[in-house]
């Protein structure tokens, strides 16, 4: 079930306030009616040709024939149509053939499109991150020669990084590439879980390699980007020979089996030719620009799966009949929904409290980079750009742990059904799973946060954020109606800054790895302290558009306020513990003996 | 070179669940979202496809509705219509008005094709097109499921009860469409851009010269009876015991 309409709207036009930019001579194009259309459009789209072959591709996942990818061929068809309604290039700048349509309107779409097959939309966020990164550093040249193809869907996009040695730890690649006289590079390496790495479902692949150019410095100074297609495409943008990319194996995935994931040989014959895309040896800083990209993307679908889950439970909830109201023993008295009882009540809520949270704090992430997109001055820009790169780890990590959280709990709603492959649930779960583990382990992110981000320019990203919570807890306050609520945040947001304090201090005195033992713990406290924050909001904007509400959105914004309170009251109270643990620079990982797991 | 005119209505999106309104008005339609009438988009993808293929030159979207029914013309317009009219009119619409008000239209307009749904999704009366053919004084066909042009008349072939039938009209006509007539296309999102610089023009019953009036009254609304519980057949032939006990075979 795709997430409802009613809270896509709320979310992007009453809480982060689409419409208010399209004063703006970025997003001039649209008006409300037109951002309606497009968000319907994305809907009926998804319904139609993503939501159906959900299962389908999940129970006949791609196969390996004759060298070559075998895909349901209805992955074609609604890939063919994503790509000609324009969903691809939709947030793209309108001189290279975008729309200009606002992040918060295309990462809703993502997250309908998400919500309804995972595996599907997974070609179209690589895509759109390998426009991304090509628009950015691309030559006029490559501009015009491939961004055409990527943003109408005829060239779908990869990023290849990972080898099977070396994953997380890309200072270790193989991967070569021979300066040819021309311009040209020769590449030869083999890569590793490369996502839509090898398919029939648009005409050309274009992949992005990292790979060392011989001579350069040693580990992550010496990686340069390459642009790697899997047919050569000629200066009009036509097809040409085959690129020598091999197909080398399959992997047969827990979950999010529509979209194919890959094991590439590149230049097995000697015969792979790649285009240097930015300067040589400056190859990772490119990578991720398509990175936090693509990591607000993996948060989308975290979210957006988990929502799924929770619209089955609470659809299951409603219709199932089962026992009876405790106090109530006769058993000629008619049995209730199981929504009635009050644990499978909070099982609802916590999955509503998480879902509806992490989709607030995306949307967040996206108003800030059509924030940053028409920032009105350097000092504007580099304090949006701080605050996104400082959110972009939360973004990406939080959902992949509570929206997974929220899967496990649709199934338990569900009970011995929801173990089944009868429901889609257990598929959900599974499809979920991934989210913590790619683009960036959840650990990964922990390190970045608390490593990177928060320490990054004398920690004015963190005080940026704490500023804006600040805003929103005097608000609260004033308002009245959440000011406990606000007093809880305070009070959080203290303990923030008294653990990031003591880490800093540790890694001051070089202690990083003391300092840092606990970084996962810090990003689930930080994460939750900034879902809460967006909890609040939400609320605020419910209690206030409660004065004039008709009937049937009255209970709609009591559910948001229930929502909030129910966040405060069963998972902010986590943080506490957390960051205090944090604080104490707790060693008990490090200092066990090898021996002694 | 030809006009078309397509009737689009504005109903409650067929995937709400309906609910009438206690007091037995009407149906509850307050923060409901609205579409356009199912078979009205196959009318309309119909006329686009004519278009398409140079049998048409222009396609004008008709709306009878409220000031909001300007979502669903720009729906129209997103999809191709060139230009769009907007018929004000608050409340439901009637199918005899609604024939009156494309008639008067038409009069206007002198399109050489009108198509319309063969039935609203709401009201499921079925009874537009019939009625603006006899007003208009024109033949039509309807429950199209296939529409050719055979120099200036239009083949039709009409699902009925026995199977298909093929009808040849002569021009202006009025066509009602069918499910399989055609599936409509998704919008485009340039499209919806370019919609809102293309023509909608808003008038109403009485510029019309439109009689409101009706002699259907709607007396009372009420959701159909709640479905009773099943009963379980040991086989094939209590099953048929049961149904010719009920009168149903």
């Amino acid at each position: 079930m795709l997430i409802p309409r009613r809270d896509i709207e709320f979310q992007v036009f009453e809480v982060v306030e689409a419409e208010a930019l399209c004063a703006r001579e970025r997003y001039a194009a649209h008006d409300r009616a037109t951002l309606d259309e497009v968000l319907g459009s994305a809907r009926r789209l998804a319904e139609e040709r993503f939501l159906p072959y959900a299962a389908l591709t999940d129970v006949h996942e791609p196969e390996l024939v004759d060298g070559r990818v075998r895909i349901a061929p209805e992955a074609r068809v609604a890939l063919r149509e994503l790509g000609e309604a324009g969903f691809i290039a939709a947030p793209f700048d309108a001189e290279v053939g975008g729309l200009q349509v606002p992040q918060v309107v295309n990462q809703a779409c993502n997250a309908l499109f998400a919500s309804a097959h995972v595996g599907f939309h997974g070609y179209s966020m690589l895509t759109q991150g390998v426009a991304n990164v090509i628009r950015v550093f691309g030559s006029d040249e490559q501009r015009r020669r491939y961004l055409p193809g990527l943003l109408e869907g005829r060239f779908f996009g990869t990023m290849c990084l990972s080898e099977p040695h070396a994953g997380s730890s890309l200072a270790d690649i193989r991967s070569r590439a021979e300066p040819l006289p021309g311009g040209l590079y020769a590449i030869r390496g083999d890569k590793m879980w490369i996502s839509g790495g090898e398919h029939e479902l648009s005409d050309n692949i274009i992949h992005l390699v990292l790979a060392k150019v011989p001579g350069g410095p040693p580990g992550v100074k010496g990686i340069s980007l390459f642009i790697v297609p899997r047919y050569r495409v000629g200066p009009d943008g036509g097809l040409g020979a085959d690129n020598d990319v091999r197909l080398t194996g399959l992997n047969h995935k827990m979950g999010w089996r529509g979209t194919v994931n890959t094991a590439l040989a590149f230049g097995p014959n000697g015969e792979c030719l790649g285009e240097r895309i930015g300067e040589e040896h400056r190859g990772l800083a490119s990578m991720f620009q398509l990175m936090n990209e693509a990591r607000i993307g993996v948060g989308v679908c975290s979210v957006a799966l988990g929502y799924a889950g929770y619209m089955n439970a609470l659809a299951y909830a409603r219709d199932r009949l089962q026992g009876r109201p405790l106090g109530q023993r006769d058993p000629s008295t008619p049995q209730v929904p199981i929504l009635r009882h009050a644990d499978v009540r909070r099982m609802l809520l916590a999955q509503k409290s998480w879902v509806e949270g992490g989709l607030a704090l995306e949307l967040y992430c996206a108003r800030l980079m059509d924030d940053l997109a028409t920032a009105r001055d350097a000092g504007e820009g580099a304090r949006l750009h701080g605050l996104v790169e400082l959110l972009t780890p939360i973004a990406k990590s939080w959902p992949s742990e509570f929206c997974l959280e929220a899967n496990k709990l649709a199934i338990q709603v569900l009970g011995g059904a929801g173990y089944t492959r009868d429901y889609p649930v257990e598929r959900l779960y599974r499809d979920n799973r991934l989210n913590h583990i790619h683009e960036g382990a959840y650990g990964i992110h922990g390190l970045d946060l608390l490593g990177r981000k928060v320490p990054q320019d004398g920690g004015a990203a963190l005080a940026a954020l704490a500023a804006l919570v600040r805003e929103t807890i005097a608000a609260a306050r004033s308002d009245g109606s959440f000011s406990q609520e606000a007093d809880q945040l305070d009070q959080a947001l203290g303990g923030i800054d008294a653990a990031t304090r003591r880490v800093l201090g540790a890694m001051a005195k070089g202690e990083a790895e003391r300092a840092l033992a606990n970084a996962t713990v810090y990003l689930e406290a930080v994460g939750h302290v900034v879902v809460a924050w967006r909890w609040l909001e939400q609320a605020r904007v419910a209690t206030r558009a409660l004065g004039t509400a008709g009937a049937a959105d009255r209970a709609f914004y009591e559910g948001k306020q229930a929502a909030c309170r129910f966040f405060f009251r069963h998972e902010l109270p986590r943080v506490g513990p957390q960051l205090a643990l944090v604080a104490s620079l707790d060693e008990t990982p490090l200092l066990m003996p090898d021996e002694g797991f | 070179m030809r006009k078309i005119l397509v009737g689009v209505k504005r109903v409650i999106d067929y995937n709400v669940r309906i609910r009438v309104k206690p007091d037995g008005t009407g149906v509850v339609t307050d923060g409901v979202k609205m579409s356009i009438n199912p078979f009205d988009e196959i009318a309309l993808e119909e006329a686009l496809r004519m278009r398409e293929r140079g049998e048409a030159a222009e396609i004008i979207a008709v709306c009878i509705g409220p000031d909001d029914a300007q979502q669903q013309l720009r729906t129209a317009l997103a999809m191709g219509a060139d230009r769009a009219i907007l018929v004000k009119h608050d409340g439901p619409v009637d199918p005899l008005v609604a024939a009156r008000t494309l008639h008067a239209i038409a009069q206007k307009e002198s399109p050489a094709l009108v198509i319309v749904g063969k039935q609203a999704i709401d009201d499921d009366a079925a009874q537009t097109g019939p009625m603006l053919a006899a007003l208009w004084d024109r033949p039509q066909a309807t429950f199209a499921s296939k529409v050719e042009f055979k120099g200036e008349t239009l083949v039709v072939t009409r699902e009925v009860d026995a199977g298909l039938e093929t009808d040849e009209v002569d021009l202006p006509a009025v066509i009602t469409a069918d499910l399989r007539l055609n599936e409509p296309r998704y919008v485009k999102l340039p499209d919806i851009m370019k919609a809102k610089k293309k023509p909608l023009d808003v008038t109403d019953l009485a510029s019309l010269g439109v009689d409101a009036g009706s002699p259907a009254q709607v007396v009372r609304w009420e959701p159909p009876a709640q479905r009773q519980k099943g009963v379980m057949v040991k086989d094939a032939a209590e099953l048929v015991d049961m149904l010719k006990k009920k009168g149903l075979i």
